[in-house]
C-alpha cells in the first residue's frame, strides 16, 4: 500500500510542474505590455516602466522569468492582489474553507441521494421508478446550474420568502471565524438563532452545486449496480444462503462503488468549477466568486495564482480519491 | 425460384448506415431530441425570416412585457419583452445561431487536433505518448470551465475567444479516447497484416486504423457539442463570453438577473432553451452511443 | 424416500408461450449417489439446478409439480426458509472459478461467511474452521491463503476456494456445475478427483453437470442426458456407455475421439439445437436423428422406461435383453 502511495505521488510531481508552466504562460499570454495592463494606464513612463520591469523580472530570459516564478512559489510567496494589497495566499486562506463548506454539503447532498436513487432504481429495473430516475438524472446533467440557481431563488426566496437570497449568514449575526466553516462557528458562537440561518443559507446553494453530480452519481451507481448484479459472484453470494440485502450490500454496492468512486473524483474537479457559477449567482464569499471578480478587475497576480491554487487543489483531491480507490479495489492495489 | 430469392433476400445484410438508423430509431429519447435539434438548426439557418423582429430592436413603450397569453401581454411579442423591450422569441432565435456555431466550430477546433495529437500519441507510445498525455492530463487538472475562464480571462472576452477556450478545453477528451482507441486496435491483426502488406506510416493511421475509432469519438463529439452550448452559455453568464447586445442565451440571462422578481419570463425562457438545446443533444448523444457502440452503454 | 426428487419441472423465460429452456424434467438423486446430467450448451442442465437453488429471476418462471429436497418442496418456500436450505444442505460451485468469487473480500472472508450464515461460526473459531476448509481442499499454505484475493489466486486455487465454501456447511447434495471446463487439463483431474473424495467422504449426493463423457464415465453411478431442456435418457453406468437406448446419446458417445480410432474423421451429428422459433412439433431431435420415422415429425414422445432406465424415443436401440 505504502510503494502504491509513493507511486501516485511520483506521478503528481510532473503534473504540478506542468500547471505552474501553464499559469507562467497564461499571464505572458496577456495582449499588450504587461507593465501597462498591470498599472492598468497607458503610456508609462519610460523610467518608471523600465524600473518595474526590472523589479518583476520581466527583463530577463523567459527561462530565468520561470525559474524565477518557482522560486517565488518555493518560498511561499504567492504574490500580493492588486486591488486591496493583501497576499493571494491570505486572501485565499480565508475565502477557502466557504468554497469547502458549500462544496462539502453539495457532496454529501449529491452522494447520499445519488447513491440510493441508482441502488433502487437498478434494483427495480424498468420500473416507473427507474424512469423517473433516470429522466430526472438526464435532465440535471443537462442543467445550465446558473439558470437553476436562479429559478430556486426566484421559487423559494423570492417567491415564497423560505431562504435567503444571497451571503453565508444574516449580517445581525457576528460570528467569530473559528474553523471557516460557518455551520460550525455559528454553533460555536452560541447565538440563537445562527446556526438555523447559516443552514438556510447554505441549503439552496449547495443543492444548486450538487445537482449535476447528483445526476452522474445516480446514473453511475444504476449501471454499476445493473452490471455487478449479473456478475457471476453474486450469483455465488445467493447460492450461500446470505440475504437479499447483504448480497445487495455487501457483495453488490461494494464492488459497485468502485467506478462510483471515479466518477465522485471527477465530480470535484467539476464542483470547483460549478462553485464559480454558484458563488457568482448566491453571492457566496467563496474563492470561486473570488476569481471571477479579480478577472473582472484585471488583478493578474490574483487571477494568475488563484488558478494555480485551485489546480493544485484538483490535484490533491484526484490523488486521495486515487488512494481511495486502491483501497476500494484490491486489484488495483497490488498492481506492480 | 420463387422460394430461393426469398431465401437471398433473408442473406442480405442490412446496410450499416440502416442498421444504425433502425438502433437509432428504437430509442423514443434520441428521436425526440433528434427532432428538437432539427426544429433548432432550422431556427438558426433561417433566423432573420423566422424572427418576428430584429433582435437587438427597441420597443422603449414595451418593456418587460409578460409573454401574450398572460395579462398585460402584447400578441405581437409572443414570449414578452426584456428589459429594453426586445422581442425574446426573437432574441432566442437569433441566439440559436450563436449558440450552434459556438457549439459546432469548438468541436471541429478540438476534434481535429484531438484526433492527430491522439494517433501520434497511440502510434508512438515511447517517444511522444508520454509527453502529449502528460500534457494532457495537465489540462485536465483543471476543470474544463475554470480553464475556459483563465483563457478568457487572458484572451479577453468575445465569440472568437469563447470558442478558442472550449476547443482548447475539450481537447484532451479527444485525445485520451483517440489514443485509448488506437492502442486498442494497434494489436489487432488486421494492422499487423496492414503493416506487413507495406502500408505507410499516414495510411496506416488514418485509413487502417483511424475509422476502427470514430465510434466513441463521434458519441463525445455529440456530448462536448452539448457541453460547449453549456459552457458557453456559462461564460456570457459570468461576463466573459459573447458580449452584449449579441443575443446569446447566456448573456441574456446575465442580464435578466436584476428583474427576477419582477418578470419571471426573462430570466425563465433563455434558460429553459438552454436546457432544452443540451437534453435534446444528451439524448441523441445517449442513442447514437447505444446504436454505434453497445460497449459504451455503460459509461457515463 | 430419494435426497432430491423433481417432477415435471419446467422452466421458461418470459410469458406462458416462451419456449422452456426446461421443458417437463423429471430427476431423482439418492443419498450418497454421484448423478451426471451431460447435454449440448444450452440444453437445460445448468438452469435446472439453479431453479432447483430459487436463482432463477424474472423473466424466468419456474413451474414443477414438485422440487423434494430432503423431505421440503423447495418450490414452496419463501426467501427466508429457503435460504436457511441454499448454501447449508444444498450447495453448488460454477463453471467459472475465476468469477465466482467476489474480487473485494478475502478468500477467509468469504468462506466465513458462510459459516456464519449457516453456523452461527464467529470470529477465531470461524477462521479456526475456514483454515480446516482451506487444508481440507488440499490448499498449499492454507495459513497465508485465507488473507489473499481472489485475484492472487490461480484458477484451480480459485476453484478450490469455491469448492471449500461449499462444502463449508457439510451439505447433502453437492451441485457441481461444469466445475473443471475453465481450467487447465492438467488441474482437471485433481479436481473432480477432490470432489469425489470429498463426496464419498461426507456420503454427499453429487450432481454432476459436464459435457465431459469421459468423466461421466469415470464417476458416474447414473446419467440423464439432456437435449433441448428434455431429458432423452437417463440410464445407469456403465450401461448406458455401452448400450445407449436414444440416438443423440449414441450420437453423442460417437463424438468422443476414443471411440473413433481407425474411423478418419470424428462422427457429429448435423444441425444444431432447435432454437425458439424453428422448434418442430414432434420429436425434437427428428431433424438430426437418423433413423426418424414419419411419426417422429407428427408426434412427441414421452420418456417411457425401458430395460436400463428410462428413454424418450419411440423406437430405442439397443433392446434386445443381453
Amino acid at each position: 500500500m505504502l510503494s502504491f502511495i509513493a507511486r501516485r505521488l511520483g506521478l503528481l510531481i510532473p503534473t504540478f510542474f506542468g500547471v505552474t508552466l501553464l499559469t507562467f504562460a497564461l499571464i505572458r499570454m496577456i495582449p499588450g505590455d504587461p507593465v501597462e495592463v498591470m498599472m492598468g494606464e497607458r503610456r508609462v513612463d519610460p523610467i518608471m516602466h523600465a524600473e518595474a520591469m526590472e523589479r518583476l523580472g520581466l527583463n530577463k530570459p523567459l527561462y530565468a522569468q520561470y525559474l524565477d516564478y518557482i522560486g517565488q512559489l518555493a518560498r511561499g510567496d504567492l504574490g500580493e492582489s492588486l486591488r486591496t494589497r493583501e497576499s493571494v495566499w491570505s486572501e485565499f486562506l480565508t475565502l477557502f474553507p466557504a468554497t469547502v463548506e458549500l462544496a462539502l454539503a453539495a457532496l454529501l447532498f449529491a452522494g447520499s441521494l445519488g447513491l440510493i436513487a441508482g441502488v433502487v432504481a437498478a434494483l427495480k429495473r424498468g420500473s416507473l421508478f427507474d424512469h423517473g430516475v433516470m429522466g430526472i438524472s438526464l435532465a440535471g446533467y443537462s442543467m445550465p446550474i446558473f439558470w437553476w440557481g436562479l429559478l430556486l431563488i426566484m421559487f423559494f426566496s423570492v417567491g415564497l420568502g423560505w431562504t435567503p437570497v444571497s451571503g453565508r449568514i444574516d449580517l445581525l449575526y457576528d460570528i467569530e471565524p473559528v474553523t471557516g466553516f460557518m455551520l460550525i462557528d455559528s454553533l460555536l458562537s452560541g447565538e440563537e438563532g445562527a446556526f438555523l440561518d447559516a443552514l438556510r443559507h447554505l441549503i439552496l446553494p449547495a443543492i444548486v452545486l450538487g445537482t449535476i453530480p447528483l445526476a452522474v452519481i445516480a446514473r453511475m451507481t444504476r449501471s454499476a449496480m445493473l452490471e455487478v448484479l449479473r456478475e457471476d459472484y453474486v450469483r455465488t453470494a445467493r447460492a450461500k444462503g446470505l440475504s437479499p440485502a447483504r448480497v445487495v450490500f455487501v457483495h453488490g454496492l461494494r464492488n459497485a462503488l468502485i467506478p462510483v468512486l471515479t466518477v465522485f473524483g471527477l465530480q470535484v474537479g467539476a464542483l470547483l468549477a460549478g462553485a464559480v457559477l454558484t458563488e457568482t449567482i448566491f453571492s457566496w464569499p467563496g474563492i470561486g466568486k473570488w476569481l471571477i471578480e479579480s478577472i473582472g478587475a484585471r488583478d493578474y497576480p490574483v487571477v494568475q495564482n488563484g488558478i494555480l491554487l485551485i489546480a493544485c487543489l484538483v490535484i490533491l483531491v484526484n490523488f486521495v480519491v486515487d488512494i481511495l480507490y486502491g483501497l476500494a479495489n484490491p486489484r488495483i492495489r497490488h498492481q506492480k | 425460384m420463387t422460394a430461393a430469392t426469398a431465401l437471398d433476400q433473408a442473406l442480405l445484410y442490412p446496410s450499416p448506415l440502416q442498421e444504425f438508423w433502425q438502433a437509432f430509431a428504437h430509442n423514443k429519447g434520441a428521436l425526440a431530441g433528434l427532432l428538437f435539434m432539427i426544429v433548432l438548426v432550422l431556427c438558426a439557418l433561417f433566423a432573420p425570416w423566422l424572427a418576428p423582429f430584429d433582435p437587438s430592436e427597441q420597443f422603449r413603450e414595451f418593456m418587460l412585457t409578460p409573454p401574450a397569453w398572460l395579462a398585460g401581454g402584447q400578441w405581437q411579442f409572443l414570449l414578452g419583452t426584456d428589459e429594453l423591450g426586445r422581442d425574446l422569441l426573437s432574441r432566442l432565435i437569433h441566439g440559436a445561431r450563436l449558440s450552434l456555431l459556438i457549439g459546432l466550430a469548438s468541436v471541429v477546433l478540438s476534434l481535429l487536433p484531438g484526433i492527430l495529437l491522439g494517433l501520434i500519441a497511440g502510434f508512438f507510445p515511447r517517444l511522444l505518448g508520454p509527453g502529449i498525455m502528460r500534457l494532457m492530463d495537465i489540462m485536465l487538472a483543471l476543470p474544463s470551465l475554470l480553464l475556459a475562464v483563465a483563457i478568457v480571462a487572458i484572451l479577453g472576452p468575445g465569440l472568437i475567444n469563447t470558442i478558442f477556450a472550449i476547443a482548447i478545453v475539450s481537447l484532451p477528451a479527444y485525445v485520451r479516447l483517440t489514443r485509448a482507441a488506437v492502442m486498442g486496435e494497434l494489436n489487432r491483426d488486421y494492422v499487423t497484416a496492414a503493416r506487413l502488406a507495406g502500408a505507410s506510416l499516414p495510411r496506416l493511421m488514418l485509413v487502417t486504423v483511424l475509422p476502427n475509432c470514430m465510434a466513441p469519438l463521434i458519441v463525445q463529439a455529440t456530448l462536448s457539442f452539448s457541453a460547449a452550448i453549456l459552457d458557453a452559455a456559462a461564460l456570457g453568464f459570468l461576463g466573459l463570453g459573447v458580449q452584449p447586445p449579441t443575443p446569446e442565451w447566456g448573456t441574456m440571462l446575465a442580464s435578466a438577473r436584476d428583474y427576477i422578481e419582477r418578470a419571471w419570463w426573462v430570466v425563465t425562457l433563455p434558460g429553459l432553451t438552454i436546457l432544452l438545446s443540451v437534453l435534446a443533444i444528451n439524448l441523441m448523444g445517449d442513442g447514437l452511443r447505444d446504436a454505434l457502440d453497445p460497449k459504451l452503454k455503460n459509461a457515463v | 424416500m430419494s435426497l432430491l426428487d423433481i417432477r415435471n419441472l419446467s422452466v421458461r423465460f418470459g410469458d406462458a408461450n416462451a419456449v422452456p429452456v426446461v421443458d417437463g424434467l423429471d430427476l431423482s438423486v439418492d443419498k450418497g449417489e454421484v448423478l451426471a446430467i451431460v447435454g449440448e450448451s444450452g440444453s437445460g442442465k445448468s438452469v435446472t439446478m439453479l431453479a432447483l437453488m430459487g436463482l432463477i429471476d424474472p423473466p424466468g418462471v419456474v413451474s414443477a409439480d414438485s422440487l423434494q429436497f430432503d423431505g421440503t418442496d423447495m418450490l414452496r418456500l419463501k426467501g427466508r426458509q429457503r435460504r436457511r436450505i441454499v448454501g447449508k444442505d444444498l450447495a453448488m460451485i460454477f463453471q467459472d472459478p475465476m468469477t465466482a468469487l467476489n474480487p473485494s473480500y478475502t478468500v477467509g472472508f468469504q468462506i466465513e461467511e458462510v459459516l456464519r450464515q449457516h453456523l452461527g461460526l464467529k470470529g477465531k473459531a470461524a477462521r479456526r474452521r475456514a483454515l480446516q476448509l482451506l487444508e481440507r481442499v488440499e490448499i498449499p499454505a492454507a495459513e497465508s491463503r485465507l488473507d489473499a484475493y481472489p485475484h492472487q489466486l490461480s484458477g484451480g486455487m480459485s476453484q478450490r476456494v469455491a469448492i471449500a465454501m461449499a462444502i463449508a456447511a457439510e451439505p447433502k447434495l453437492l451441485i457441481a456445475d461444469e466445475p473443471t471446463t475453465a481450467l487447465d487439463v492438467t488441474i482437471q483431474a485433481q479436481i473432480m478427483e477432490l470432489l469425489l473424495d470429498l463426496q464419498r467422504e461426507q456420503d454427499m449426493g453429487l450432481v454432476l453437470i459436464t459435457h465431459d463423457l469421459a468423466v461421466v464415465a469415470e464417476t458416474a453411478q447414473r446419467v440423464c442426458v439432456m437435449y433441448a431442456g428434455q431429458a432423452v435418457e437417463v440410464g445407469v453406468v456403465p450401461g448406458l456407455f455401452e448400450a445407449p437406448a436414444h440416438p443423440y446419446t449414441e450420437a453423442l458417445l460417437k463424438a468422443i475421439p476414443e471411440h473413433s480410432l481407425g474411423a478418419r474423421r470424428l462422427a457429429t451429428l448435423p444441425g444444431i439445437v432447435p432454437g425458439r422459433f424453428d422448434r418442430p412439433h414432434g420429436c425434437l431431435l427428428a431433424p438430426r436423428c437418423p433413423y426418424a420415422q414419419s411419426n417422429c415429425q407428427a408426434q412427441r414422445p414421452t420418456l417411457e422406461p425401458q430395460v436400463r432406465g428410462a428413454v424418450r424415443c419411440f423406437y430405442p436401440l439397443n433392446q434386445e435383453v443381453t
